[in-house]
């Protein structure tokens, strides 16, 4: 069943008219320790069914746990890295509720004494700085993962019963969550993409998290209200869950904002209600209605002692952190030599990293920027999918402008090597080998097509002896059909003016 | 030896090591008794006699190759129902866990089978450890060896009435409240339990995670350090666990023994006495503090004033963890599953399985848990009653610095009949009055039989109570009082208990 | 101090999911009215200025090496199952939000 659009929706530029958004943010990051937040099982979700468990994550009587200092670690880092206090003393708390995903039907997580507290990110977007507030950074643990069987879907609704695998359960968990972000306006939907895409990077930098949101490494919940414009006014606010891109973050914020805007304005009230975004049509569905099961009854986990980070060692923690995000980008921009509106591009497009490993794997800066803003930015679109979800590494990039500086193919062969790695056909040499797309340098057969394409064409090879050079475009457009593309372009013009000179 | 199961577990391992006796000898002994008067006394829940028997042969066989594991090795043991025995069934006492055969050990399980012990069995108790009676357990009430009309106390009747009963030389209990100490007091019998932290939780179902402590059921002072060594020192499993040496509680009690007990600073705690104190108790109490004085022993009376809040702070904080504690049992992953009619989905399941699943006691605390932790009442109830345990524990500490240990009755009144109390819970609430204080502080204390009431001739218990992690002190104070009473009575107190017709089970 | 009532009891039940009768909803409600009046009674006890105790002996930052230790097997994590299909706990049908 595909969930189709049944509710209204403003236009984009009229619900700004009216209306101003606040959007929050909500980011789970699943953390890359080997071991599990409160027992010594893998952290690794997948392989076979219930066989990385054990009685603390499978929540069996009895079992107790016991915190992974590493995350602890990663904690503090990420905190720090947004510009967070980190508590002198802090608890883990239990959040009660049932859900058959959940082994001990109450979640270890923190609550009001979160490990990290009042940072902030600043976010680019077209240029402009954005400073989105952190208001705490807490550790918890994940759930289970459920398998609906019956029903005409797999999906939850009309399924007969579930079937459960607790080999996630446990997996230690980092959720971010943002003050209230006011002001952005029509900005809205990107600078939520932005912060999301930003913090990703962060992460990746901190290595803390492999930091995939379509592996559901990192995941975003979006938090969206509109209030009156000018009213200062916060208004009821939708959580949106299952957003699994950058740019699903963007594309959900808006269909939000529309379609709250149209409730809204026809009179109607917001209810407060968790809601699924649907990647395939674009739009969101009614989850859970919030109430009296919210309450979650929490209070301090009285199996675990509290977190007192020392001072020294938070400090310690800071010396590990990367570079400034904001001195980061100044630096490379320097080092690019990219444009201001290149750099921003970049941002953007969520490439920055991308492109920096592509560099650093041995291609020039505007050939990295090309690549990945170009064919790779087109691809993703038409793909729905995130740049950096594409099935390619930047080594894969780095290589097929190799094969170009190497002229072993020329740009128009390159996107089809491009099309090739992302269709799985192996590795940039593997595709060039299996597609035969390297360009013939071979001066005799070249040369044939030369003599052929004089042959054909003798008033443009006449025009060309009486010294029209320029005329040459013609006869190179005929040996590069002939050569089915394969040819460097460059070499076929020498030799048409060397046989017509 | 003569009658094995007479003997104390000191005795019994020195029989062992001297090669008077086998392992297997003494514990088809307890078998053979559990068989001749557990029906009468049903103190087990699930006896595991081929198991006991092949780790009963173990031992004898290590002993043979001079490679037994510590003194105790090759003597016999029970276990509370409330820490996880891996291939033996543990049920908490609960429906609701009928049939669960956890695969793994409890800590203090497995240091029992590290040091040689052969588990008998599995004892009865209050569903989940909640009760003081042993009447809540689903699976029917243990009874009390003096009057079998008489409830064993609680929650852990079983472990402490299978001493009493000598079907077992040593028993595991679990103290939340009182009850590895009440049912010591009210069977004749001698239970401690240590610091809070000082024996591993790993393994224990919670009941409440900040407040239950496992620890030794036996007959004597001495039998109980020893177990006590057995069991005790950090665990890395259990973030609570104490790290740091302990002393040797066999050596704190053998020093004791010699009921020397100058230079020994006692306190009676003033709030546990007065209204509601049966006086055939209060009479026994009165005479062992005269014979700590006799011994050498200045005594002192000392005020608690925060401890008259001790006992609806307890049943404010119990329920509130109890009810998080036991959602986990919901018919998902073990246990239980009652499916009603119909097509149910999860969550009727769920509720239907809790409904016939847990008893009335635990449905009531669950309740009244879950009530305290509500937005809107968690400052109220739960948030405040945090605050006066450490009012509580302030009050100890002044005592402390005054006494080395303080003294109370361990409960206020010797065993009622069965059914007495089962349908006023404030009533059967009151039993722990003496004992809670300590949990929740997290201090040791121990309880010591200290004779019979005047009025019914059933037995009381003498609490001793010291500052967290000087639980040597419970036993060298406890086995000085229970030499003084020795040497008074000519014998120990169970010595006085009716011999039990065979009545098998 | 608070009576409840037979509303709030059937309410608290919902939340901890225990599917009582009428009869025990009648039963329990004045149980527990007593209970709570009793333990009410610590209400102001303590003021402001008593730090709550969660723990008896305070201990900070017991922290586990990150390594990998060996766990159950899947047939040992699944032997006290209700129900087991394909390695997994069966579970009847889950009501509610998508996962």
């Amino acid at each position: 069943m595909t969930a189709t659009r049944t509710e209204d929706l403003m236009p984009f530029d009229d619900v700004l008219e009216a209306y101003d958004p606040a959007l929050g943010l909500e980011v789970h990051v699943e953390l890359n320790t080997a071991s599990k937040m409160f027992c010594g099982c893998p952290a690794v979700f997948g392989g076979e069914p219930n066989a990385g468990v054990c009685p603390t994550c499978l929540g069996l009587p009895g079992a107790m746990p016991v915190v992974n200092g590493k995350a602890v670690e990663s904690a503090i880092r990420i905190g720090l890295a947004l510009n967070c206090d980190i508590a002198e003393w802090c608890r883990f708390a239990r959040k009660n509720y049932f859900y058959p995903d959940m082994p001990k039907n109450f979640q270890t997580s923190q609550y009001d004494e979160p490990i990290c507290f009042d940072g902030y990110m600043d976010v680019d977007v077209d240029g402009e700085t954005y400073r989105v507030e952190i208001e705490r950074a807490h550790m918890e643990e994940d759930t289970g993962k459920s398998l609906h069987v019956g029903g005409s879907t797999g999906r939850i609704h009309g399924a007969d019963y579930s079937l459960v695998d607790y080999n996630r359960a446990g997996i230690p968990l980092i959720e971010i969550v943002t003050r209230p972000i006011l002001g952005a306006g029509e900005k809205a939907p990107a600078v939520a993409r932005a912060y999301v895409a930003q913090l990703r990077e962060l992460i990746v930098a901190l290595g803390v998290s492999e930091a995939r949101m379509d592996q559901g490494n990192l995941r975003a919940d979006v938090n969206l209200s509109l209030s009156p414009k000018g009213s200062g006014t916060l208004g009821t606010r939708t959580e949106t869950k299952n957003v699994n891109s950058f740019r699903s973050v963007e594309r959900a914020v808006r269909y939000e904002m529309q379609r709250h805007a149209a409730i809204l304005s026809g009179g109607g009230s917001i209810l407060q209600e968790t809601r699924h975004w649907h990647e395939d049509t674009g739009i969101t569905t009614s989850g859970r209605e919030k109430s009296d099961a919210e309450d979650y009854r929490y209070f301090p986990e009285p199996d675990l002692v509290p977190v007192a980070p020392s001072r020294e060692w938070v400090e310690e923690l800071r010396g590990t952190l990367p570079e400034n995000p904001t001195v980061r980008r100044a630096r490379l921009q320097a080092e690019w030599g990219f444009s201001d509106m290149e750099m921003r591009d970049t941002i953007g497009a969520g490439a920055l990293g991308l492109v920096e490993q592509t560099i650093a794997e041995g291609a020039a800066p505007q050939a990295a920027r090309k690549w990945w803003l170009g064919e790779l930015a087109r691809r993703s679109n038409e793909d729905g999918v995130d740049l950096v979800d594409l099935p390619i590494t930047p080594a894969d990039v780095a290589r097929i402008q190799a094969l170009v500086d190497e002229k072993v193919v020329n740009d128009k062969l390159a996107r089809q090597v491009f099309e090739g790695v992302l269709a799985g056909e192996g590795t940039p040499d593997e595709v060039v080998d299996k597609r035969g797309l390297a360009v013939v340098s071979d001066d005799g057969a070249l040369g044939a097509a030369v003599d052929n394409a004089i042959a054909a064409n003798p008033d443009v090879a006449d025009k060309i002896r009486d010294g029209k050079v320029a005329a040459a475009g013609a006869l190179i457009g005929a040996v590069m059909k002939e050569m089915r593309g394969q040819a460097d372009a460059g070499r076929v013009r020498e030799l048409i003016l060397e046989k017509l000179s | 030896m003569s009658d094995l199961t007479r003997s104390t577990a000191a005795a019994l391992a020195e029989g062992l090591a001297a090669g008077e006796v086998t392992s297997v000898a003494l514990t088809e002994a307890h078998l053979d008794r559990i068989d001749a008067v557990d029906g009468a006394v049903h103190a087990f829940l699930h006896v595991d006699r081929d198991g006991a028997l092949a780790d009963a042969a173990d031992s004898d066989a290590r002993r043979a190759r001079g490679e037994a594991r510590g003194p105790l090795d090759g003597v016999p043991i029970a276990v509370k129902d409330v820490l996880t025995t891996r291939g033996l069934p543990t049920t908490c006492g609960s429906k609701i866990l009928e049939g669960w055969v956890p695969p793994y050990d409890a800590t203090v399980v497995a240091r029992l089978r590290e040091a040689g012990l052969p588990i008998l069995g599995k004892t009865n108790m209050d569903e989940f450890a909640m009760g003081s009676s042993t009447e809540h357990s689903a699976y029917g009430p243990t009874r009390n060896p003096w009057d079998l009309d008489r409830i064993p106390g609680g929650s852990g009747g079983g472990s402490a009435a299978a001493v009493a009963a000598f079907e077992a030389p040593l028993a595991i209990g679990t103290d939340t409240g009182g009850s590895i100490r009440q049912p010591g007091a009210v069977t004749g019998t001698v239970g401690v339990k240590p610091t809070y932290g000082g024996v591993s939780r790993y393994g224990l179902v919670a009941l409440a995670n900040s407040l239950d402590q496992a620890g030794p059921v036996t007959r004597t002072v001495l039998d109980a350090a020893m177990l006590h060594d057995v069991i005790g020192g950090h665990d890395p499993r259990d973030s609570t666990s104490i790290q740091q040496d302990w002393p040797s509680f066999t050596e704190a009690a053998r020093a004791g023994a010699t009921a020397d007990m100058s230079g020994v600073k006692v306190g009676v705690i003033t709030e546990l006495a007065g209204e509601g104190w049966q006086g055939g108790v209060m009479a026994r109490f009165q005479e062992s503090v005269d014979l700590l004085v006799a011994a050498g022993a200045e005594v002192v009376e000392v005020s608690c004033p925060s401890f008259v809040h001790a006992l609806a702070t307890y049943y404010l904080i119990l329920p509130a963890e109890a009810s998080s504690n036991l959602a986990k049992f919901d018919a998902m992953r073990y246990g239980l599953r009652v499916t009603p009619e119909g097509d149910p989905s999860a969550e009727e399941v769920m509720r239907a399985t809790r409904d016939a699943g847990f008893g009335d006691e635990v449905k009531r605390r669950i309740i009244l848990g879950t009530y305290a932790l509500s937005s809107g009442y968690y400052d109220a109830y739960y948030g405040q009653a945090q605050k006066i345990r450490t009012l509580i524990s302030r009050d100890f500490d002044a005592a402390f610095a005054d006494v080395d240990v303080l003294v109370s009755p361990t409960a206020p009144t010797t065993a009622f009949k069965l059914g007495e109390k089962l349908d006023d819970p404030m009533a059967m609430y009151l039993n722990d009055l003496a004992t809670i204080p300590a949990n929740l502080a997290g201090v040791p204390g121990i309880s010591v039989p200290n004779g019979l009431a005047d009025e019914d001739g059933l037995p009381s218990g003498f609490q001793v109570l010291a500052p967290a992690l000087a639980d040597d002190r419970v036993y060298r104070v406890g086995a000085a009082l229970e030499a003084l009473h020795a040497d008074q009575w000519g014998g120990p107190l169970l010595d006085k208990a009716p011999v039990l017709a065979g009545a098998a089970r | 101090m608070p009576e409840i009532s037979r509303d709030e009891v059937a309410h608290l039940a919902m939340l901890a999911r225990i599917d009582l009768s009428d009869a025990e909803l009648d039963h329990l409600a004045p149980q527990l009215s007593v209970i709570l009046e009793s333990v009410a009674s610590i209400n102001g006890v303590a003021g402001d200025d008593v730090p709550p105790t969660s723990h008896a002996l305070p201990l900070t930052n017991v922290f586990r090496e990150d390594v990998v230790v060996p766990g159950l097997t899947a047939e040992e994590a699944l032997s006290g199952a209700p129900a087991v299909e394909d390695q997994r706990f069966s579970v009847p049908r889950i009501l509610g939000e998508e996962a």
